[in-house]
């Protein structure tokens, strides 16, 4: 009788967990779905950087950090599937810049758009990314070392990185990431669903779906 | 039923109601934290090391019944009880903000939920581990 009373609390308390965290999930798919359709804005502003056709019909909104090492994994793992799924997959980077000093390197990503090379600069950025990221004892300055690889104009990045449009292109995205509730990065949004559990499978599951939807053939 | 077997019932189930109020908390304190992703703040982590292993401890002193658990879960409910005190005063302006200790991360302040528009995390904490406390003073009080 012990044993069953005791063993019952259990299995209620487990379950009422795991089915207060599906119907939250739910709940959170529901509101964002919503969000993405009254407000198309908070998830793309005309700032955003974006990659692929313009006609494709599933957008991937991802809230990164320059200096975020899952981001950094992440990124070959997005570009394949979207070589797998060329014209179908619209990218959006949002920066969401949590580690302390991030907003350095989202600096020197913008910069170097105006340039023309904002994602051969994110590459390099994520590939030289443990010499100068590294928690225990961060180098930003050591970026700089990697930056000519680029074939970057290193004086006029230095300028530009000083622009106060930046600032405001930053605090944009944070404030739609807190709108969002992005805590971690990198936080993706396909068509407006969130990522629910992270994960290389999860997230490629997401896209799937979305692709299925909008690509019925 | 005898009365001896009769009172050991009413331990057991003491010290089960124990266990529970004890689980049900470590659960929904979990919930907060990777379902609705509230990141915990450092007072709430003092909080969250004395309780999680009272579910464990208290279990233990179920099965059989072992009166001495009380003298193990003690300490922990104390401890936790004392750093809810702690944190229910500061969340509520009692205690002034510069004397807090998260000076990084997630602000001890930080407002999460307010049942009813007033009942805050770390008052649910301060609610669970003093009931706690009580539930183990009298069994302590019923066995010796």
């Amino acid at each position: 009788m012990k044993y069953v009373l005791f063993g019952v609390a259990c299995v209620v308390l487990v379950l009422a967990f795991v089915f207060g965290s599906s119907y939250y999930k739910g709940q959170q798919a529901e509101k964002y779905g919503f969000l993405a359709q009254e407000n198309a804005e908070l998830f793309v502003r005309d700032h955003s950087q974006t990659l692929g056709s313009d006609d494709a019909k599933v957008y991937l909104v991802e809230f990164m950090d320059p200096a975020c090492e899952t981001c950094a994994a992440f990124a070959p793992f997005i570009k394949k599937i979207m070589a797998d799924n060329p014209g179908k997959i619209k990218l959006v980077l949002r920066y969401a810049p949590f580690h302390d000093g991030a907003e350095y390197f989202v600096k020197i990503l913008e910069a170097s758009r105006k340039q023309g090379k904002y994602w051969e600069t994110l590459d390099i950025m994520f590939k030289s990314q443990p010499y100068w990221a590294s928690h225990s004892n961060p180098q930003p300055q050591r970026i700089w070392e990697f930056l000519p690889r680029v074939g970057l104009d290193i004086e006029q990045l230095k300028k530009d990185m000083n622009d106060p449009a930046i600032i405001k292109i930053i605090e944009q995205d944070l404030a739609d990431a807190k709108t969002l509730n992005v805590q971690k990065t990198p936080g993706y949004f396909a068509n407006g669903k969130p990522l629910q559990n992270f994960g290389y499978k999860q997230l490629h599951q997401l896209i799937q779906s979305e692709l299925n939807a909008n690509y019925p053939n | 039923m005898s009365q001896s077997e009769q009172a050991a019932k009413a331990n057991w189930t003491l010290l089960f109601l124990c266990w529970l109020l004890a689980s049900v908390s470590t659960t929904i304190s979990v919930f907060f934290s990777s379902v609705l992703d509230y990141t915990p703040c450092v007072l709430c982590w003092y909080q969250r090391i004395c309780l999680f292993p009272l579910v464990l401890i208290l279990a233990v002193g179920l099965f059989p019944f072992d009166k001495s658990v009380v003298k193990y879960a003690f300490p922990l409910a104390i401890a936790g009880g004392l750093t809810a005190l702690y944190h229910t005063l500061l969340y509520g302006g009692v205690i002034p903000a510069n004397l807090q200790p998260c000076s990084q991360g997630v602000s001890c302040t930080e407002k999460y939920i307010e049942l009813f528009g007033f009942v805050s995390i770390p008052m649910l904490s301060f609610f669970a581990f003093s009931t706690i406390i009580a539930l183990l003073i009298i069994l302590k009080r019923r066995t010796s």
